[in-house]
């Protein structure tokens, strides 16, 4: 009996000494820490669960909501600007060459709202329990993608009804659509932690994005700018996005070097928000 | 071999205030004028910085800073449970926030060796929209536990909320107290080396209250670290065998718990074990007669504020009769911390009752045995009345009071070897006689 007592305290203090977590005060940013994320995933799953599982419920039309969002925009558009205004489609019919950019923009601009509420609308998380917390807005990233995937199948529809078929390069939509994440989470963290310090940024986050969509080839071509204007575009993540979404669902115009740009824009926009967002995390419980 | 489940070394937080106590958000547009106005500002301004809360000794000369925690160290060695206590503002959260990591520390360092688990609230992530079953999972996630953990306890936790029947609901439809008890069962689970526990027990019906209080208990008892702030103390008594009283932010005393919440007492309720009546004048009473001074005292005739339960206590009521001819009958009522009356007592001493008393210096004394009071604060209203002739002279309701404590010791107390909440407004200890009535020899 006694035996397995010592045992016992024995084996407690040797999984002890795994877990050791000093805390001191933190004058600059030591790290990403992004070993801690994965030892928090079961958490980043479940809130990310949750978020749709709420959605879902929420709202009476439910997956309905996620269709019709980017559904009549595509409707309002194509009167306005493609019927009324002529604005040049690359050859496509309208519809589906706006609709082709509206599925990773409503992607991306409900991804980018959530995310930087994602801190302001999770205070009561913040100031009780201790996890990275870096899991918010990537959890509101990761979530808009169940959106999306609705949202695509009346792109297939469209696609059906336009007998257009898609090229070989649909296989870099995932990537396109990662380009579109990271860029969404890359602002969103900087918004995110603005929003706390901040709290009239919400305000501006709705207006900014409705400015971005209109700074983005969405509801008309980047074909209107020739080069090196055009490449210059991909200083906007999203211009490689949508362009590169049209190239590989209806065989639009290759976006090119813009892409790459795009790219580098995107990361250095993730990796330094990413950064900011450390070194904002530790008074996040003391502002929120 | 770790020594310390918790090590705090000069632990200290400073807040920023901006106005008033609690810090408030600034916003883009103040800021960016604040830096357009910036050139135009006389060096040396802000008065309102001067002026705010210079009386309160946590606040820096300008008052802008609040050292919420200052200097705090302690140490708290592996299967101890320890119980913070304190006013509110004292800094027990805030403490309670840097060992959980929720915020970090100004100055000072915490180590923690062990599976850290924390309850600062019960049901955080809830989600009204969600079923109870899916709650749990959401909850247990968020407190830490695995997804195969929670699968494992999933049954125990629902039956241990006893909301079997309303697991597939959404919790927009239960209860607060429904929403509650199952944010408790869930907590009630959590298995790490430490928890850390804020006052989260003053939720829900008398009874889950107790059942909760209950499983605490086992967790301290399976030699699990536990750091346990509370304001319930007869609950910090039995739970924890040390205690830190923290004052505007630092320690002001870590001793034994029954010292602490003895100290606790007199010092932060403002309750005190004497009270004198210098001036006559001002003494209750009216031309008659006046109660001078009431005590509570211990067996050496001591003034004391802490008592162990087994202990008899004495109650002193000093008075002066300024005109003779009446019956005087001194006595006391006794109130615990709900304001419950407990009893009434009088003065039944045979050379003074049903005598008429003339002018002059009295003193009176009563005892209380021990193993009679449960535990607690006990409020002593002194009163001084006459008879026949039903006169109130003097009642002061609450005038001292003291705590009765109960800790583990040789002598057996009303409570035998029963370790969890014993409910009741008393804690006698009767004669107990168990015979076999069977007769017959057993085996």
């Amino acid at each position: 009996m006694q035996s397995t007592i010592k045992q016992a305290i024995e084996t407690q203090s040797i999984s002890s000494d795994e877990f050791h977590i000093h805390i001191e005060p933190v004058s600059k940013v030591t790290g990403l820490k992004l070993g801690e994320l994965w030892e928090f995933r079961e958490l980043l799953f479940f809130l990310t669960w949750r978020d749709v599982k709420v959605r879902y419920k929420q709202t009476l039309l439910g997956a309905t909501w996620a269709i019709l969002q980017p559904f009549m925009s595509m409707v309002v558009f194509s009167l306005f600007f493609g019927k009324l205004a002529n604005i040049g489609s690359d050859g496509l019919p309208y519809p589906i060459f706006n609709y082709a950019a509206l599925l990773p923009w409503s992607y991306f601009s409900g991804a980018l709202s959530g995310a930087s509420h994602s801190l302001v609308g999770s205070a009561h998380m913040i100031t009780k329990i201790y996890f990275p917390r870096l899991i918010l807005p990537i959890s509101a990233g990761v979530s808009g993608l169940v959106d999306f995937c609705f949202a695509f199948l009346v792109l297939i529809g469209l696609m059906l009804f336009y007998k257009i078929q898609p090229t070989i390069y649909v296989l870099v939509l995932p990537l396109l659509l990662l380009l579109a994440m990271v860029t969404a989470i890359g602002v969103g963290l900087w918004f995110s932690a603005f929003n706390v310090r901040y709290r009239d940024v919400r305000y501006i986050i709705p207006f900014l994005v409705q400015l971005w969509m209109f700074a983005s080839p969405v509801v008309y071509s980047s074909s209107l700018l020739s080069e090196p204007w055009r490449t210059l575009y991909g200083l906007n993540p999203m211009v490689g996005v949508v362009d590169g979404f049209r190239w590989a669902l209806l065989g639009s115009t290759p976006p090119g070097p813009m892409l790459w740009l795009s790219i580098i824009v995107a990361v250095v926009l993730f990796i330094s928000g990413l950064f900011y967002f450390r070194k904002m995390e530790t008074t996040f419980a003391d502002e929120v | 071999m770790a020594r310390y489940a918790i090590k705090v070394e000069n632990l200290s937080k400073k807040y920023r205030i901006e106005h008033g106590a609690r810090p408030q958000y600034k916003t883009l547009r103040d800021s960016l004028s604040e830096l357009a106005l910036k050139p135009f500002r006389k060096v040396g301004g802000n008065k309102n910085g001067l002026f705010a809360a210079q009386s309160d000794p946590r606040f820096d000369s300008q008052g802008k800073l609040l050292w919420a925690l200052r200097e705090v160290s302690f140490e708290v060695k592996p299967g101890e449970v320890v119980g913070v206590i304190g006013a509110n503002g004292a800094g027990k959260s805030t403490l309670l926030k840097v060992l959980t990591r929720i915020t970090y520390p100004t100055h000072g360092k915490v180590d923690l060796f062990g599976r850290v688990g924390s309850l600062l609230e019960v049901g955080t992530g809830f989600h009204k929209e969600l079923t109870g079953r899916e709650n749990v999972y959401l909850n247990g996630a968020i407190l830490g536990m695995r997804k195969a953990e929670i699968e494992i306890k999933f049954d125990e936790i629902v039956e241990f909320s006893e909301m079997e029947k309303f697991i597939d609901t959404p919790v927009k439809f239960y209860s607060s107290g429904m929403g509650v008890r199952l944010a408790f069962a869930v907590a009630a689970h959590l298995e790490p080396e430490i928890l850390l526990i804020d006052e989260v027990l003053a939720v829900g019906d008398a009874n889950f209250q107790r059942k909760c209080l209950n499983k605490m208990e086992d967790v301290g008892r399976q030699g699990r670290t536990v750091v346990f702030i509370s304001h319930h103390m007869p609950s910090i008594t039995r739970l924890c065998e040390r205690a830190i009283l923290m004052q505007e932010g630092r320690i002001k005393m870590d001793a034994p718990t029954f010292e602490v919440v003895g100290c606790y007492m007199s010092n932060s309720l403002g309750t005190k074990p004497e009270q004198n009546w210098p001036v006559l004048s001002k003494a209750p009473g009216d031309e008659t007669i006046r109660l001078t001074a009431v005590r509570v005292i211990s067996r050496d005739g001591k003034v004391r504020d802490h008592f162990d339960i087994r202990e008899p206590v004495g109650i002193q009521l000093e008075y002066i009769v300024l005109e003779g001819g009446y019956e005087i009958s001194p006595g006391f009522s006794l109130h615990n911390e709900e304001g419950q009356w407990l009893f009434s007592s009088l003065d039944t001493d045979p050379n003074w009752s049903r005598k008429v008393r003339s002018c002059g210096h009295y003193l009176s004394e009563a005892w209380i045995p021990g193993n009679l009071l449960a535990e607690g604060t006990m409020f002593v209203g002194p009163t001084i009345r006459s008879n026949p002739k039903d006169i109130l002279f003097v009642y002061e309701r609450d005038a001292v009071a003291f705590q009765i404590t109960e800790t583990p010791g040789e002598q057996i107390t009303a409570r035998m070897d029963y370790s969890h909440h014993l409910p009741g407004l008393m804690r006698p200890m009767l004669k107990w006689e168990t015979r076999n009535s069977t007769g017959k020899r057993i085996g």
